[in-house]
C-alpha cells in the first residue's frame, strides 16, 4: 500500500470511497507518523485509542452508506479546543489536569462529519505568541529545520500560535489540523511551515468551547496541505451555533464548489501600505510573483490604499491584552486546573496565577489590566477601539474598488527558536501583515508560494470581504496551482 | 509613557498575580516599552469616530427565557482542585 500519510484529504477520501484502504488503516498509518515525528514536540497529548475507536466507527458508518464529508480523515486538534474527557491544556501550566466535561462546537461538527481525532497539538500558551515558544510543554520545532531536527544546532520555530498544528500537518503527522487565529495564529505558522491555513470571517465558526484569548478577534479555521482540503474542512467546522452570541446565522456553502479556477476579471487589490521598510527583498519578490500569476489567470491587479495599516499592531496590542486580562480572570485556582495554596483567598489566587501563567501571558494580562484601569481606559482602550473602526473602514473602502486583496503573510521565513524572544515588539512584528484583517474580522488565507534562498517556505495571503471565503478560496486555488508548491520539509513521518 | 515599579506592583495586585519585588524592575521596563509602542495611536484623528465594539454588525438575538442545560453538578465540580459535599472549597474568607 502506498504511504497513506502522503495523501491529501481529497485523495484520502477518494481512496476510502474506492475501498483501497479503510479508515482504520489510514488512522494506523497516522498514529505511526505521530510517533515518528515526536522529536518535533508537535503533540501535547496523543490519543491513539480514541483515534482507532473513531476510525472503526467511521468504517462502520461508511459500510452503511452514511459517510460524512470528513468521513475517516485523521486530524489533529489544537489544544485550545475543549475535548470531552481529554486533557485540554491551552499549553498552560494553569490548566493542569483539566478534562473538559463538554466538547467544543467546532470539534463536535468535525466528529459529526466523520473526522478522526489523532490528538491535541501544541501552541503558544493561551495562543499568545508567534513562535510556539511560550508553551509550558516546550517549543515545537519546524520540520523544515533539517532531517534531524532534534539535534540541529539552530532549531527553527514553526510560527505561532498554531505551531503544533502547522508542524504536524507539514510533517505528514496529520491530514489536517484545527487552528485558531487572533492576530495571525493560523496564517503565519501556515506560511512558515509551507502549508495552507484559512481564518474565516469572525462569526463563521463558533467560539463555544474554545479557550478564550481575545474574544472579539478569536476565530477557528482549518490548516491543511491543499486549498481544496481547507475548503472541505472549513465546510465542516463552520456553522451557526446558538451557544455563541457572535456566531452568524447564515448557510454554509459547499466551499469546494468555489474552486472553479476562473478568476477572469476579478480585481485583486494590492495594498500600497504593505510595502513596509525592512521587509526582505525575497518577500517582495514572491508577492510580485503572486501578482503576475493572478494576472496571467485573467485577474486585474489594482493598487489600493489602507492608510491606517501602520497603526494596526499598536491597536492590536491594546485590544487583545485588554480582552485577555478579562478572559483569563477565570483562572483562580478554584474551579479547575492548578491551585497553589496561600494564607488567604486572595493570596491563593495570586500564588496560583504567579505559578500558573508564563512570562508572555503575565505581560499581556498586566498590560490589559493597565489599559482598562481607572484613568487610562479612555486614553488607551477607547482610543484603540476607535482606531480599530478606522482600520475596518479602510478595508470597506478598499473593497469598493477590488474583490480580494493580495499581500505577504509574514515578513520573513522561519527564524531560530529564541532569536526574537528578547524583545516583545520584535516578536509582535511577525504579525504585521495579518493583524489588520483580524481587527476588521475579515477572512484571510495563507497559501505556500515558494521557497526562499535559504530553502524555507514563504506564504502569500489573500484577504476577502466579510463572509466571502469562497472568493478567497477560489483565488487561493489559482495561486496554489500557479505556484505548484510540491516541496516537502526535510523531516517528514 | 513609562511606568514605575510601584505602578507594576499595583496592577499586578489588581490582576491577582504575585510578582516578587526582584521582578518589578524588568517588568516596568518591558511594560513601558510596550506602552511607548502603542503611544503612536495618539497621532490618529478619531474625532467623531464611534469605537468599534463588534466585528459583525448584527443585533444580539433574543431567545426564550428557559432552562436549556443544568443538573450536571458533578461535571461542574469534576475539575475542581478541592471540592466537598457539592461545593467548591476555598480558603476561609470569614473570621
Amino acid at each position: 500500500m502506498a504511504d497513506l500519510t502522503r495523501l491529501s484529504m481529497t485523495e484520502a477520501l477518494a481512496g476510502l470511497v474506492k475501498k483501497e484502504f479503510t479508515a482504520v488503516e489510514l488512522t494506523q498509518a497516522h498514529i505511526g507518523a505521530m510517533e515518528k515525528t515526536r522529536p518535533l514536540n508537535a503533540y501535547i497529548t496523543e490519543t491513539p485509542d480514541i483515534a482507532l475507536a473513531m476510525a472503526q466507527a467511521s468504517d462502520a458508518r461508511r459500510a452503511k452508506g452514511e459517510a460524512g464529508p470528513m468521513e475517516g480523515l485523521p486530524i489533529a486538534v489544537k489544544d485550545l479546543f475543549c475535548t470531552k474527557g481529554v486533557l485540554t491544556t491551552a499549553a498552560s501550566h494553569i490548566l493542569d489536569g483539566f478534562q473538559p466535561p463538554y466538547e467544543s462546537t467546532v470539534t463536535s461538527n468535525l466528529w459529526r462529519d466523520g473526522a478522526v481525532m489523532l490528538g491535541k497539538v501544541n501552541l503558544d500558551e493561551f495562543a499568545m505568541g508567534s513562535s510556539n515558544a511560550t508553551s509550558y510543554y516546550g517549543p515545537v520545532i519546524n520540520p523544515w529545520t533539517g532531517d534531524n531536527p532534534a539535534d540541529a544546532p539552530r532549531k527553527l520555530v514553526p510560527g505561532g500560535s498554531s505551531g503544533g498544528s502547522a508542524a504536524a500537518v507539514a510533517a505528514r503527522a496529520a491530514l489536517g489540523a484545527t487552528g485558531t487565529d487572533t492576530g495571525g495564529s493560523i496564517r503565519q505558522p501556515a506560511a512558515l511551515c509551507g502549508i495552507v491555513g484559512i481564518k474565516p470571517t469572525y462569526g463563521r465558526c463558533s467560539r463555544w468551547g474554545i479557550v478564550a484569548f481575545a474574544s472579539s478577534l478569536d476565530q477557528a479555521g482549518p490548516m491543511t496541505r491543499t486549498v481544496k482540503d481547507a475548503a472541505i474542512m472549513l465546510g465542516s467546522m463552520a456553522g451557526y451555533d446558538p451557544k455563541d452570541s457572535t456566531s452568524v446565522n447564515r448557510p454554509v456553502p459547499d466551499y469546494t464548489k468555489a474552486l472553479t479556477g476562473d478568476i477572469r476579471g476579478l480585481r485583486v487589490g494590492i495594498p500600497r501600505e504593505y510595502r513596509v521598510d525592512g521587509i526582505p527583498a525575497e518577500v517582495e519578490k514572491v508577492w510580485q510573483q503572486g501578482i503576475e500569476w493572478l494576472k496571467a489567470a485573467g485577474a486585474v491587479p489594482v493598487e489600493v490604499s489602507l492608510p491606517h495599516t501602520k497603526y494596526a499592531l499598536a491597536t492590536y496590542y491594546i485590544v487583545a491584552p485588554a480582552e485577555c486580562s478579562s478572559n483569563l480572570a477565570r483562572y483562580d485556582g478554584v474551579r479547575f486546573g492548578l491551585r497553589v495554596e496561600g494564607d488567604s483567598l486572595i493570596d491563593m489566587y495570586e500564588n496560583t496565577r504567579a505559578a500558573g501563567f508564563g512570562a508572555e501571558v503575565k505581560r499581556r494580562i498586566l498590560i490589559g489590566t493597565y489599559v482598562l484601569s481607572a484613568g487610562y481606559y479612555d486614553a488607551y482602550y477607547l482610543k484603540a477601539q476607535k482606531v480599530r473602526a478606522r482600520i475596518a473602514e479602510d478595508f470597506r473602502k478598499a473593497f469598493e474598488s477590488c474583490d480580494v486583496l493580495l499581500a505577504p503573510t509574514a515578513p520573513g521565513t522561519a527564524f531560530g527558536i529564541g532569536e526574537k524572544s528578547g524583545d516583545p515588539i520584535q516578536m509582535y512584528l511577525e504579525d504585521v501583515f495579518t493583524v489588520p484583517a483580524s481587527l476588521a474580522g475579515l477572512p484571510g488565507m495563507s497559501v505556500p508560494a515558494g521557497l526562499a534562498e535559504n530553502g524555507l517556505p514563504m506564504g502569500l495571503q489573500i484577504i476577502g470581504r466579510p463572509f466571502d471565503e469562497e472568493t478567497v478560496l477560489k483565488v487561493g486555488d489559482v495561486l496554489e496551482k500557479a505556484a505548484d508548491f510540491t516541496a516537502a520539509p526535510p523531516f517528514v513521518a | 509613557m513609562s511606568i514605575d515599579k510601584a505602578t507594576v506592583a499595583k496592577i499586578a495586585h489588581l490582576a491577582r498575580i504575585k510578582v516578587p519585588e526582584s521582578d518589578l524592575g524588568h517588568l516596568a521596563g518591558e511594560l513601558s516599552q510596550i506602552l511607548n509602542f502603542v503611544e503612536q495611536l495618539a497621532e490618529v484623528n478619531t474625532d467623531g469616530v464611534q469605537p468599534m465594539t463588534s466585528v459583525v454588525e448584527h443585533n444580539l438575538r433574543w431567545r426564550a427565557d428557559e432552562v436549556t442545560d443544568g443538573g450536571i453538578r458533578d461535571d461542574v465540580l469534576k475539575n475542581a482542585p478541592d471540592a466537598a459535599e457539592g461545593f467548591f472549597v476555598v480558603p476561609k474568607v470569614v473570621e
